[in-house]
């Protein structure tokens, strides 16, 4: 069945490395088109601080765990490839714990949960199982830039609308007079589902507009 | 048995695979384990320092005393039973610091507090480790109005010098009357009171000791 997809594929014009990286900032933007990843999309959004951190943590992962699957994908047999994936995940996961450690104790502080929340991001094993262990290491590269990108991007948006409508404050500087009356709700996880919806609901507008032209 | 061996070479591929990356994995996260250690625990040590520096007003050098034997001696060899003693550029002492940690709303909270013993009084406080719900339990760390409760926050002892006179507790918010009361922070009702039975529990247990043996923490040890 995969052997038959490739086929097709191939008789459709080859991607080149670019096509590979703009796929992933919109279409086939990982949050908003691909809807994957969503716990942390929704857990911690919450600040655009946050989310950012969050996002480029994610994207190292991502980044590093497409090359190493993608080098080693003639070496792993299909039936133990999950596990191998999961592994490889996983010790990226930890050396990302231990970096952020490195780089600032406060840092740590704020995303200290979530860090460990990487492992079970399954855009980042749906990337290695469709992409990296089927394509060169070149594209592998690319394609993690462009689908870490665009969840960095994701994520950033959502943590934006979040933190102004539920903190009154844009990373961490206040925004409105003292008389502003925070939505709370925005904050909590409902608010994660109510963000997003919104961005899904624009995103598919844009594209609906953009399929009628 | 011809599907054997057909099988055998397989899984001497998948256990080949799994061990390969196993062992891999394994060195990549002891050498980056390794090579970020060091800086790690300076680091902590120094937030550690700094959070002492913090919670005692006034003070700019810290000396760690061990509670061993009913007693308190210089040093820090265990990290369980450990106060930190302030003092000042000339070796005046300031205060105590005292690491304290128990049950918030999502995880264990672990705090740092400034203690006054003339004045019997909690005269500073941080947050050092807390996985409280962003945006609302995170407020213990940050709200101007919470942190006020701390810069005189009544923990004197009662008669017999066993125990406190007023248990220290968190009330709601904005009906704070007592010195040994704690504003609590509306939206934060769980982790505010989490904290005032940190200390309540933290300063039962070290007060009575600390003012046993007072008298040992008015000279800096300068080895």
């Amino acid at each position: 069945m995969s052997n038959n997809q490739n086929h097709n594929e191939s008789l459709k014009t080859v991607p080149t490395s670019t096509d590979e990286f703009i796929k992933g900032l919109w279409r086939e933007n990982p949050v908003f088109v691909q809807v994957l990843g969503m716990c942390p999309v929704l857990a911690v959004s919450n600040t655009a601080e946050n989310a950012l951190a969050m996002g480029v943590a994610t994207a190292f992962v991502l980044l590093m765990s497409n090359i190493l699957v993608s080098m080693l994908r003639n070496f792993i047999p299909k039936e133990v490839r999950i596990a191998s994936y999961i592994l490889i995940i996983a010790t990226f996961v930890t050396i990302t714990d231990y970096v952020i450690q490195a780089i600032s104790v406060d840092l740590h502080k704020s995303l200290g949960a979530f860090i460990s929340l990487i492992v079970v991001n399954c855009l980042i094993l749906s990337r290695a199982e469709a992409f990296a262990s089927k394509n060169t290491v070149g594209k592998s590269i690319m394609d993690a830039l462009g689908m870490g990108i665009g969840f960095i991007i994701a994520l950033f948006s959502l943590g934006v609308v979040r933190e102004i409508l539920g903190n009154g404050a844009f990373f961490g500087f206040s925004l409105f007079p003292d008389g502003f009356q925070e939505w709370v709700i925005m904050i909590l996880p409902a608010g994660g589902f109510f963000t997003l919806a919104a961005w899904l609901l624009v995103f598919n507008l844009i594209k609906q507009k953009r399929a009628q032209s | 048995m011809k599907e054997q061996e057909t099988i055998a070479p397989n899984s001497f591929k998948m256990i080949r695979a799994m061990a390969g990356i196993g062992i891999l994995c394994g060195l990549l996260i002891v050498f980056t384990y390794e090579g970020t250690k060091p800086r790690i625990e300076n680091l902590r040590a120094e937030a550690l320092k700094e959070a002492i520096f913090k919670v005692i007003p006034g003070s700019t050098q810290m000396q760690p005393y061990v509670y061993q034997d009913n007693t308190f001696k210089a040093g820090d060899k265990s990290d369980k039973d450990v106060v930190y003693a302030g003092y000042d550029d000339s070796g005046v002492f300031k205060g105590l610091a005292i690491v304290a940690a128990g049950q918030g709303y999502a995880d264990v909270i672990r705090i740092i507090y400034g203690y006054n013993i003339d004045q019997q009084e909690v005269i500073g406080f941080y947050v050092l480790e807390s996985k409280e719900t962003p945006g609302l339990g995170d407020k213990i760390e940050k709200d101007p109005d919470f942190l006020n409760n701390f810069t005189d926050l009544d923990v004197s002892l009662n008669e017999d010098k066993d125990g406190l006179k007023n248990k220290v507790t968190t009330v709601k918010s904005g009906s704070k009357v007592n010195e040994y009361e704690i504003d609590g922070i509306t939206g934060a009702t769980i982790s505010s009171r989490a904290i005032g039975d940190i200390i309540a529990s933290s300063a039962e247990k070290w007060m009575p000791i600390i003012h046993k043996n007072r008298s040992i923490f008015k000279n800096i040890d300068n080895e």
